[in-house]
């Protein structure tokens, strides 16, 4: 399985070589992969939905316990369906749909890319992999919206689709790391075990607010969802792939692998419900408003992504079933009207549902396709939407009364969306269209009816899907959970919700300019509120980056220099002062010899010379004899090996010194008086810290010494009788490998440095 | 520097110095010395002979560029440490055996051959830098 | 001992620090290099002084006590060596800043880097 996951992104490497290969028959050939996949799958069905989950686990960094573990449950196996098969029709398309394109290599690298890393969410459990792919589908849809990169729109909304995901993803990250603290493992499958802890925790709300920001911001949730509609401007292919089959479902992804981990409090009930059900009445209500056939369909499917997300908050049995059903029921006849849009935009160049009508003669096939798409998003029987729609009136009636209501007012607005979307266009008279609208290819029409076909045969044979969906809502359960799904559920009081709805539904749609104007007002509050929020926000930053950036980066080097050593001082001696449990050590002046007073007194009068010299050569002289008392005090207090290296040291560094500086011009007084007072006392605010750490330090032992440990083993370990020297080579050479490396890099450097003819032929 | 008491002590004392330099590389181990100190010694000894004569001159007593010493250096610390993998034990585990020459014991090991890498590379380092700087000023002149 | 060498890492740590904000680039490589006294003694004397007892393991014993800690010592070895690198380049940089913009002035500097 980790082949499963990891091969699409060399495959996705690889994508630009093999194109050259058969530009031509590029998107079928691609198209090869997910399909191999998906038999893959289909291949552990029969194992997956007799109740055992196949788990392979690959150690990643064992020191951090961090695998790449991945576990395939019902869960992951109805989305690596829908991934794989979705993916194999949407390539497919691709292949024609972008023909010719001089990018289209780039795009196989990326939806390749995208569709490994989606992969491999929704496979993942281990939160911390699950996390980096979930980067990844972020940073690939960002690529992918932003394919036609000439374009200032498609770059702004794939910049805004970036910002709102990844800072999305900012905070799971701090919330999986948070779970993993709190529960003691990144393992989904061991949190689920012991979910009491978590819940129990006192930054419970904080983990569920972190991972509800990442899941909502993926999945378009109001306030969040201005950017779906946005990254419309992606190439179709890839909006009905990432923004309305597999990227966006990611955070329902999420939510409903974590419901056994974070779910079933009141916190998760009242939130996740509140925010899916807001999100499913306000878009719907928000799609009737578009006119661009892309744009009223990311619209209805951030409907859907409310109600799946509100589905999962309920988290009873038959919300989850209801969830399951949903889901598939939208995958199925979603990415078909999509796949539609785009061949009407391909073959009659617009997709303005104004300017679109009467394709049903020209365009048969497609229509076939769209019809059965829409009447399945309508919820109407035989097909499987409908099956959908009534699993959902089912877990919402036993629910309580607004989420009822909320949900027969969004399916019935979607009813009139579905039909707009789906029937308008094909319907009444022709209409003149830039270009004669036909038929397109096998290839483009081949996903909305194999989809279809989907469509009907599980609406008419509900039993077909009934175990996968049964073992995907066992693993959001966490228990085991069989569902009976059936088209006739008999003459109940769901059907006549049902009949309501559609007749609610033709009214609107009928009634369609009359509903607009009179609820045009509140439009803004749901519309332009949060995309101008989020305006308001980006403009925020750039200023205040610009800002920070002018106070900050001013290029004076020695005002950097005088903040980090100011605020150094500051916190240092705060945190000395407000620590309490540190003693000073007397100064005592007794126990130092005359040779001692000497050698530091020469060292103090050293320091204080090659601060005040005039002359270049005065302070080099000043700070040898600083170097030279070094050494000496080395001497004095049992360090041979430090002395003589001071002593080497010193000397060759003066060397140095008077070779480069020779020809460096005098010194000058450059800094006006009030200056050097302001670095005078900065220099002594750290100086006199350092002198009181010292005093400090010299009375503590907080920690046992590792001294000993070397005193003991030198001889007996390292066969060496000069500890020093075997620290260094042996018990530490890892350390002085690095170090003499550093040193190296230091030497070739200054040789670059010399060699390099910086503005000589300029200059002089 | 045109100094000839400076030219004639420094010819002496760079042999000398030599000596001196392998003498507290090799009794580093079990005494006060070892690789930092006797490269720097060496280095020491070959600026001195650079600023009696010049760095031309002392050129001709290295084997080759600076540059090479600073990369056996490294390449001998690094392999020092490849020896314990064969036997299964970490990176840089010393490793020790007695070798009989003439009658003599010698105790060598990885740390030895590590300490001879530390002291190519400072010697190499200290050149580099000196004989860069000399050739730029030369140069310049 | 302690405390006289505590006063001069404090003079060494104030002089280095007033000297790293001079406005010459030469000044500047002084105040490393008085920096990196400062470091090397603040943790030999933060160890703990031993007086003229090397951290060396007399012929026929096989482990000692009572002597200077040889941890800090290795450490400070090491920092002497590694600072000597890194004044050596930054003196190279700055002579070589100095010939290609004709100034030492860092502020001057600053306006040379567009």
């Amino acid at each position: 399985m980790i082949y499963a996951v990891l091969s699409g992104f060399v495959l996705a490497l690889l994508a630009p070589a093999l194109y050259r290969l058969s530009a031509r028959w590029s998107g079928v050939v691609f198209s090869v992969f997910p399909a191999i996949l998906a038999l893959y799958f289909l291949s552990h069905m029969e194992a997956v939905v007799g109740g055992e989950a196949v788990r392979v686990a690959w150690p990643w960094m064992p020191a951090m316990g961090l695998e790449l573990s991945f576990n395939l449950d019902g869960l992951g196996l109805l989305f690596a369906l829908a991934i794989t098969v979705v993916g194999t029709l949407i390539i497919t398309y691709a292949g024609s749909y972008l023909h010719g394109h001089p990018s289209l290599p780039r795009f196989y690298l990326f939806i390749l890319m995208f569709m490994a890393s989606m992969l491999g969410v929704v496979l993942s459990d281990n939160l911390i992999a699950l996390f980096i792919f979930w980067e990844l589908t972020s940073v690939t849809s960002y690529f992918l919206i932003g394919f036609e990169h000439d374009k200032d729109t498609a770059r702004a909304a794939a910049l805004q689709a970036l910002l709102v995901t990844g800072t999305g993803g900012l905070a799971l990250m701090a919330g999986v790391l948070l779970m993993g603290q709190i529960g003691g493992s990144f393992e989904i499958s061991a949190l689920a075990a012991d979910n009491a802890a978590l819940q129990g925790h006192r930054l419970y709300p904080l983990v569920l607010a972190l991972v509800l920001a990442g899941a909502f911001t993926k999945s378009a949730q109001v306030p969040f969802h201005f950017w779906l509609p946005s990254a419309m401007e992606a190439p179709t292919p890839v909006s009905a792939y990432l923004h309305s089959a597999t990227m966006v479902k990611a955070g329902v992804y999420l939510l409903a692998r974590l419901s056994p981990v974070l779910g079933g409090s009141d916190i998760w009930l009242y939130v996740v419900t509140g925010f899916g059900a807001a999100t499913m009445l306000a878009s719907a209500y928000q799609a009737l408003y578009q006119t661009d056939l892309k744009k009223i369909l990311a619209y209805s499917t951030v409907s859907v992504l409310g109600t799946l997300t509100m589905l999962i908050g309920l988290g009873d049995k038959l919300a989850i079933k209801a969830a399951m059903v949903f889901l598939m029921a939208h995958v199925l006849y979603k990415a078909a009207l999509f796949l539609v849009a785009g061949s009407i935009d391909h073959e009659t160049g617009t997709r303005d549902i104004r300017n679109l009508g009467g394709l049903r003669k020209t365009m048969p096939i497609i229509c076939a396709g769209a019809a059965v798409g829409a009447l399945s998003m309508a919820g109407l029987p035989p097909f499987f939407g409908f099956v959908g729609k009534e699993a959902l009136y089912e877990a919402v009636t036993h629910g309580n009364l607004p989420v009822t209501v909320i949900a027969v007012l969004t399916s019935m607005l979607l009813f009139a969306v579905a039909w707009l979307a789906g029937i308008r266009p094909f319907s009444g008279a022709e209409t003149h269209t830039p270009k004669h609208a036909h038929d397109p290819p096998w290839t483009m029409w081949l996903g909305p009816v194999f989809l279809g076909c989907l469509s009907v045969l599980f609406g008419f044979m509900p039993v077909l899907p009934e175990k996968l969906l049964s073992a995907a809502a066992s693993s959001v359960l966490a228990k085991e959970v069989h569902m009976h799904l059936a088209l006739w559920h008999g003459f109940n009081a769901l059907l006549v919700l049902s009949l309501v709805t559609f007749a609610l539904g033709v009214l609107v749609y009928w009634q369609l300019e009359t509903i607009k104007r009179v609820t045009a007002f509140a439009l803004p509050a749901v519309h332009r509120g949060p995309s101008h929020w989020y305006a308001l926000w980006l403009r925020f930053l750039n200023w205040s980056a610009v800002g920070q950036t002018r106070v900050l980066q001013n290029g004076y080097l020695r005002l950097y220099l005088a903040t980090i050593m100011t605020v150094t001082a500051v916190l240092a001696w705060y945190t000395f002062l407000t620590y309490g449990d540190v003693t000073v050590v007397a100064m005592d002046w007794g126990d130092i010899g005359v040779h001692e007073w000497v050698v530091g007194l020469v060292a103090l009068v050293g320091a204080i010379a090659t601060v005040r010299a005039q002359t270049f050569l005065r302070a080099v002289m000043a700070l040898g004899v600083v170097g030279y008392s070094v050494a000496l005090i080395f001497v004095l207090y049992g360090a041979p090996d430090l002395a003589m290296t001071q002593f080497l040291i010193e000397t060759l560094s003066l060397i140095l010194f008077v070779f480069v500086f020779y020809y460096m011009p005098p010194f000058k007084r450059f800094s006006r008086r009030v200056v050097i007072v302001r670095h005078a006392v900065i220099g002594t605010a750290v100086g006199a810290f350092f002198t009181l750490l010292v005093l400090v330090a010299t009375s503590v032992q907080w920690h046992p010494t590792i001294s000993t440990y070397f005193s003991e083993n030198s001889y007996l370990m390292g066969q060496g009788r000069n500890i020093v020297n075997v620290i260094l080579v042996d018990f530490r050479g890892f350390d002085t490998l690095g170090e003499i490396t550093v040193l190296a890099v230091a030497g070739i450097g200054v040789y670059s440095l010399i060699r390099l003819r910086l503005g000589k032929g300029r200059g002089s | 520097m045109n100094s000839l008491i400076l030219r004639t002590a420094s010819r002496f004392l760079l042999i000398l110095l030599f000596q001196f330099s392998i003498f507290l590389l090799l009794r580093g181990h079990n005494d006060p010395g070892g690789g930092f100190v006797g490269g720097l010694v060496l280095a020491a000894a070959l600026t001195l002979y650079a600023i009696a004569y010049d760095v031309r001159s002392m050129r001709r007593f290295l084997p080759c560029r600076a540059q090479t010493i600073i990369a056996w250096g490294l390449l001998a610390a690094a392999v020092s440490g490849v020896f314990s993998m064969f036997k299964g034990q970490p990176f840089m585990t010393g490793q020790w055996t007695h070798v009989y020459i003439f009658g003599v014991d010698l105790h060598l090991g990885t740390p030895l051959l590590f300490d001879i890498g530390v002291y190519l590379t400072v010697v190499g380092v200290v050149l580099i830098v000196i004989i860069s700087l000399a050739e730029e000023v030369e140069e310049d002149d | 001992m302690e405390a006289l060498l505590a006063i001069v890492i404090g003079v060494l740590y104030a002089s280095g620090v007033y000297m790293l904000m001079r406005r010459s680039i030469v000044k500047l490589i002084i105040g490393l290099a008085l920096l990196a006294h400062g470091a090397s003694l603040l943790v030999f004397t933060a160890a703990g002084l031993t007086r003229a007892v090397p951290p060396v393991i007399p012929y026929g014993e096989k482990a000692v006590t009572g002597v200077a800690d040889p941890l800090p010592q290795a450490l400070i070895l090491t920092a002497i060596v590694i600072s000597f690198g890194v004044q050596a380049f930054a003196m190279v940089l700055a002579y070589r800043a100095y010939q290609t913009v004709g100034t030492d002035d860092l502020d001057d500097m600053k306006a040379t880097d567009t």
